[in-house]
């Protein structure tokens, strides 16, 4: 199924853009792995809704200029102008936020990790309702094992970022705190 | 080490700063004096190079992160060249557009202008006729120095040093950088480097501080210089937070250079400083000692600022002073001659923005600064970024260029009428 998903994603990303498509048909490419509505149901693809537009381009350059390696989406992204980036992440950002898991949470590990992300100061940058700003991500209610993967490769330097802060952050982070983290970030009540 | 009246010299110098200075700095009073912190220091289990060490937990503070510059050049047209302003009878142009994230900038003998990056992977030339835009060299991680000598251009990456040779009979189809130096730290915070090479035909090289406000190792914290081949490597200033800026005075060859100072103290203090070495093996006080005056409230203790060498002069608190250079040029008047251009890339830790401008530096008989004013202003607008100059280079009809990595462009500065850029 998920092959199925990436050959239609690279198949769409082929076709050229006419000026008559509008964003949402475009958009198509990007909601056959990343879900509708904003809402991922693949593993390890994130959520995309009201997503930081500036997040969102900063992505979408990397992956234009392979400074961020995921194949797929460096071959989407390969013959986008500047406005193709900028069209597509402010697209994005009007999304629905995506929601949380519809089982209830595990209370003691959502008050452990929520101990956590002041003690590693998660909200002074992405904000007391993990919502982001600017060029910093949303991470409230993003898929678990994406959010738990991505501070993975933070911390082993497979991804370095934009500008390198994530590292820094990550570097004293357990691996079972990385866990509880990103299942306190994907089971927050939807603001 | 130091004479009192040399402490009364740096605060004179902060004094002076603040008469010329504008916006919030004239709110500041004239002479800083040692700070207490805010809250006690945060938490414990920050890592040792995180930016938010010594934040306050409080919600003003929370609001106060590192800011990047969006990772696509502005188009031309799009530049807030209009905005940017400079003292009467200057002008400012575009001189070069489309190079995401432009920051040390460096002119060739022949007027080809090497152009650095730190968030994207590229070095640039822009060529001397038509000011054309070709990509030197790309798949570089965090390549923010660039030098230049005897037709060679050098490049300084996050942890190692390279170059091309005859660069400037190939730009269309360079060779890829030979790498020469790579014993440096890997660290990201602070990582990225300004280099030259000074009047002793030696490569400078910077080493910062490994994050905030860290004890640093032997081989962090500190300015080095070697040959041109990388060999005899030598450290000649100890003590330094972070510098991304440095020149030797057209006078007397003495080595001056900025450094920015920690977060989190406060809102005004500490200052960035303007250093300059007289002696070999100077230590410049970080991290137990900032702006000259300021005992650091976490490691500071059981040392005296007295131990330190004292700033030439201070620069802002927050302020992020990075390239700068002393003018000879003609072009300017003559008030300008041997002052320091300095590029203030502009706070993200205080509330209300500072720095953001290029000022101009003057010293007095003695070195010291005698006045900073400033020179081209007009990037923040109602609090927020329009552009953030990184470096500034002076050409040879003495016009002066100022590259800005928010826009990934660069601007001329001219003076008098207004003649196009050759």
């Amino acid at each position: 199924m998920r092959a199925k998903f990436a050959v239609l994603a690279l198949l769409c990303a082929a076709l050229p853009a006419t000026a008559a498509e509008t964003i949402q048909e475009r958009a198509a490419q990007c909601t056959a792995c990343h879900g509708d509505n904003g809402q991922s149901q693949t593993e390890n693809i994130p959520s995309l809704g009201a997503q930081q537009p500036g997040y969102s381009l900063i992505q979408l350059f990397m992956f234009r200029e392979k400074l961020r390696t995921f194949e797929p989406m460096n071959e989407i992204a390969k013959d986008f102008t500047d406005d193709d980036l900028r069209t597509f992440s402010d697209y994005l950002g009007t999304l629905p936020k995506p929601n949380p898991p519809a089982d209830a949470p595990d209370a003691a590990r959502m008050q452990r990790a929520q101990a956590m992300t002041q003690q590693f100061h998660c909200n002074s940058c992405h904000n007391a309702d993990f919502s982001g700003r600017d060029n910093i991500p949303r991470i409230a209610d993003q898929r678990e094992d994406y959010l738990a993967k991505t501070l993975r490769e933070y911390k082993n330097n497979t991804r370095q970022g934009y500008d390198g802060t994530m590292s820094e952050v990550v570097a004293p982070i357990s691996d079972d705190q990385i866990a509880d983290l990103a299942y306190y970030l994907a089971h927050l009540p939807k603001s | 080490m130091v004479s009192s009246s040399a402490l009364r010299r740096g605060l004179l110098a902060s004094a002076v700063f603040s008469l010329f200075a504008f916006d919030a700095v004239a709110q500041q009073p004239p002479a800083p004096v040692p700070a207490t912190p805010a809250a006690a220091p945060a938490a414990p289990a920050l890592p040792p190079g995180s930016p938010l060490i010594g934040r306050p937990d409080n919600s003003e503070a929370a609001k106060l992160a590192p800011v990047s510059g969006p990772p696509i050049a502005t188009a031309a047209d799009k530049l807030p060249t209009a905005k940017l302003k400079a003292p009467p009878g200057f002008n400012v142009e575009v001189y070069a557009s489309g190079m995401a994230n432009a920051r040390e900038i460096r002119l060739s003998d022949k007027g080809t202008l090497f152009v650095g990056s730190r968030t994207v992977d590229k070095v640039y030339a822009v060529t001397a006729d038509k000011h054309e835009v070709k990509i030197v060299a790309s798949g570089l991680h965090r390549p923010n120095g660039v030098a230049f000598h005897d037709g060679t251009l050098y490049i300084a990456e996050l942890s190692q040093i390279s170059k091309i040779d005859n660069i400037e009979s190939q730009l269309d189809n360079p060779p890829k950088p030979t790498v020469f130096y790579t014993d440096l730290p890997k660290d990201e915070a602070h990582g990225w480097k300004f280099i030259s090479i000074g009047p002793d035909n030696k490569l400078y090289v910077p080493v910062g501080q490994p994050g905030n406000n860290v004890l640093h190792d032997s081989a962090h914290g500190q300015i080095r210089r070697m040959n041109l081949d990388g060999t005899g490597a030598e450290v000649i200033a100890l003590g330094v937070r972070n510098s991304v800026g440095f020149d030797w005075n057209p006078e007397n060859k003495q080595f001056y250079f900025t450094d920015n100072g920690r977060d989190w103290v406060s809102e005004d203090v500490p200052e960035d400083k303007l250093n300059r070495l007289t002696k070999v093996g100077e230590d410049f006080g970080a991290p137990y000692c900032y702006q000259g005056n300021i005992s650091d409230p976490d490691f500071g203790w059981g040392h005296s600022c007295s131990d330190f060498t004292p700033p030439a002069g201070l620069l802002g608190a927050h302020t992020a002073s990075l390239g700068m250079r002393f003018y000879t040029g003609s072009m300017f008047p003559k008030e300008y001659k041997n002052v320091i251009f300095i590029a203030r890339h502009g706070s993200w830790n205080r509330t209300k923005k500072l720095g953001g401008d290029v000022v101009a530096v003057t010293l007095n008989k003695d070195g010291t600064v005698k006045s900073v004013k400033p020179f081209l202003t007009g990037f923040i607008d109602n609090n927020n970024y329009l552009g953030r100059p990184v470096d500034v280079q002076p050409m040879k009809d003495g016009s002066l260029l100022v590259s800005d990595d928010w826009n990934g462009a660069v601007y001329r500065v001219t003076y008098g009428k207004k003649v196009a850029a050759h």
